[in-house]
């Protein structure tokens, strides 16, 4: 019998190790957005509730690196990182923030429970900013640099470790 | 005692959850549009755009609100007049392949294509052979 019968169950079994293997590996969940290095696409989005200002794109590109802090007030992580954010506030950063699909009552509870570190509060009802800068959950923080281009993106909710990267980040965007 | 605490835990733990769903869905999450052709060729589009919330469904299967906010904005922009390629192109500078369930041949699925190919290639040339030999 000839040695190169063995050949098609030997590819089989490689084929099934390797799935094996890839089954094993963990699975990277994040969609990150392709959007950076890109100019912020034209948005005018209005406040979120009473006494806040809305954002626009326009509001970014006056030469001021700024976060843009996609959040709500129904999204749990974004509780976690409110100290977060208000630590990075305390260091210098203007946060502006974009409440997806929320009301101005529960806009306001949550800033009266978790503090307020933003400069701007904007709500986007219909995720539009959300869907044209390639951000696909709450929450997520874009570093805007001066010029109003999207420098970069930090998936899911800002852990105390994330604070000086982000720093660094608005930094390098000055 | 503790059997409340925990009752109280998920209670409030359900508030939040819950919120989301309360907003008014977007008009055309689960509107069709009025004219049957634009209404087709938007729902065509939807079956091939993946949820991003969701990933293992299509926006047209999914009720993630985030996922009805994606199916008003392409009914809006077909409506529009858009073309449907141009949404898709539109998203994919977005979110990448990740987005699209249409095949397509790039740089990193191309062997997905070849491979078929090649094996029928050489499953053909090993039957030419071995008909060759008996004959």
């Amino acid at each position: 019998m000839s040695w190169r019968l063995w050949l098609p169950l030997l590819a089989f079994a490689g084929f099934l190790g390797l799935a094996a293997y890839q089954l094993t590996q963990p699975k990277d969940e994040f969609v990150e957005s392709r959007m950076i290095g890109q100019e912020l696409p034209y948005f005018d989005l209005p406040p979120a509730m009473e006494g806040v200002e809305g954002a626009s794109s326009a509001s970014f590109a006056d030469g001021k690196p700024r976060l843009l802090n996609i959040w709500a007030s129904w999204c749990l992580p974004c509780i976690a990182e409110a100290p977060q954010l208000e630590s990075l506030k305390r260091q210098g950063a203007e946060i502006v923030g974009i409440a997806i699909r929320d009301r101005p009552a529960d806009v306001g509870r949550f800033l009266a429970q978790n503090g307020n570190p933003y400069a701007r509060i904007a709500r986007d009802d219909l995720s539009e900013v959300q869907l044209a800068i390639g951000s696909s959950g709450v929450p997520e923080t874009f570093v805007i640099d001066g010029k109003g281009v999207i420098r970069y993106q930090h998936i899911g909710d800002i852990r105390a470790d994330d604070v000086p990267v982000l720093l660094e980040k608005l930094e390098e965007a000055r | 005692m503790i059997r409340a605490l925990v009752a109280l835990l998920l209670l409030s733990l359900s508030l939040p959850l819950a919120a989301q769903q309360n907003m008014p869905p977007a008009p055309y999450a689960y509107r069709q549009l009025d004219d049957p052709a634009q209404e087709a060729a938007a729902q065509d589009l939807m079956e091939t755009l993946r949820c991003l919330k969701c990933q293992s469904q299509s926006i047209a299967d999914s009720d993630a609100p985030m996922a009805g906010d994606m199916r008003h904005q392409v009914r809006l922009r077909i409506a529009a007049g858009e073309d449907p390629e141009a949404i898709r192109a539109w998203l994919m500078q977005r979110y990448g392949d990740y987005v699209s369930y249409k095949p397509e041949v790039s740089a990193t699925t191309w062997p997905l294509f070849a491979v078929p190919l090649l094996l029928v290639l050489v499953a053909g040339a090993l039957l030419l052979r071995r008909l060759r030999r008996r004959a």
